[in-house]
């Protein structure tokens, strides 16, 4: 009875870390492009900051590339599974002209700049605010993510945890569009 | 399957986040899942809608603990910022506004950030009120987020 040897505490880190790897698992209700859609069809608001690296980052100048904005935050653990793969995209599809932009929601930048580290993200991140998230139809829930295409005008947004697979596609054929 | 594969994978590099990037996260075992929660203290946003636009005199007192940055954006009306209820220096902002109020004060909080069974913040902020001994305090149910659970459908909001 191999059990006799954990200790109480053990169990307890054993069953808090057993349901957070279990939470994602667990398939959500919503995910894909829900909320409001106002923003797709028009032109992606424009916005002038200083990322995270201490370079500007000004989206007007990002055009004839094809633009993954992701607004996200620390304490969000669905954000944190897709960041890998949006750095994976960046490296991909950078060649196609792929720009991703991370602007975090995080009310500081010190997490933010730990976790980045921590997940190798070398994609640019910015620190968001209210004004920002309210420019893009209120940042209310994350993650969130749009797509941008080449012209500026947002072609996608995907709100909550959303399967890859689907991002991806309208990201493809935003590249495949010129 | 791939799918599952990298969430998996990404969910363990979450906890390993989650654990080292604040001493005081590991010591507290923050953040606590909402699901810890009992269903008994859930109210519905309906139900606290309906509290709102009724004349009752004790109305309740509304902590929004989640982030800063989205109760600037919309929250609900009355409501106020009681700090992010998966970080130490939130809670302790959460135990000062709560300090001196009777333990039978209705308190409802909320946060929305996030799908429900993924919300880092309500677990934590539930347990120190509950904790405190207070024994009227309901967490607002938003099963998505707060734009879709109660901006959308047209509930109050402020600004």
């Amino acid at each position: 009875m191999r059990i006799k040897c954990f200790s109480g505490t053990k169990i307890l880190a054993l069953l808090w870390g057993f349901t957070f790897l279990l939470v994602p698992l667990v398939p959500q209700a919503s995910a894909q492009t829900s909320g409001t859609q106002s923003l797709v069809g028009r032109r992606a608001p424009q916005f002038v900051r200083r990322d995270l690296s201490g370079h500007n980052l000004d989206l007007a100048r990002l055009h004839g590339k094809v633009v993954l904005l992701n607004f996200w935050a620390t304490w969000c653990a669905p954000c944190q599974i897709e960041m890998p793969m949006f750095a994976r995209w960046q490296e991909q599809y950078g060649p196609q002209q792929l720009a991703v932009i991370g602007i975090s929601m995080d009310d500081d930048s010190e997490p933010v700049r730990r976790m980045i580290d921590a997940q190798h993200i070398d994609y640019p991140v910015a620190m968001g605010d209210a004004a920002l998230g309210k420019r893009y139809g209120g940042v209310l829930g994350l993650p969130l993510t749009f797509l941008i295409d080449r012209n500026g005008i947002v072609r996608a947004k995907f709100q909550g945890e959303t399967d890859p697979g689907k991002i991806e596609t309208s990201l493809r054929n935003l590249l495949a569009s010129h | 399957m791939r799918i599952r594969s990298i969430t998996t994978m990404g969910s363990v590099a979450v906890i390993a986040f989650l654990l080292i990037q604040s001493p005081a996260h590991a010591q507290s075992a923050l953040p606590l899942a909402a699901t810890t929660i009992p269903s008994t203290q859930l109210i519905q946003p309906e139900e606290l809608k309906a509290i709102l636009n009724s004349t009752r005199p004790a109305q309740p007192l509304i902590l929004q603990v989640g982030s800063r940055v989205m109760f600037d954006q919309a929250h609900i009306p009355s409501a106020e910022y009681a700090g992010s209820g998966s970080r130490e220096d939130g809670l302790d902002v959460l135990r000062h506004r709560v300090k001196t109020l009777a333990k039978s004060r209705f308190i409802v909080l909320y946060c929305g950030c996030c799908p429900w069974n993924r919300c880092p913040n309500v677990g934590g902020a539930f347990k120190t009120l509950s904790d405190l001994g207070f024994t009227n305090v309901k967490v607002l149910y938003i099963a998505d987020n707060f734009g879709n659970d109660w901006v959308n459908k047209g509930y109050p909001v402020a600004h």
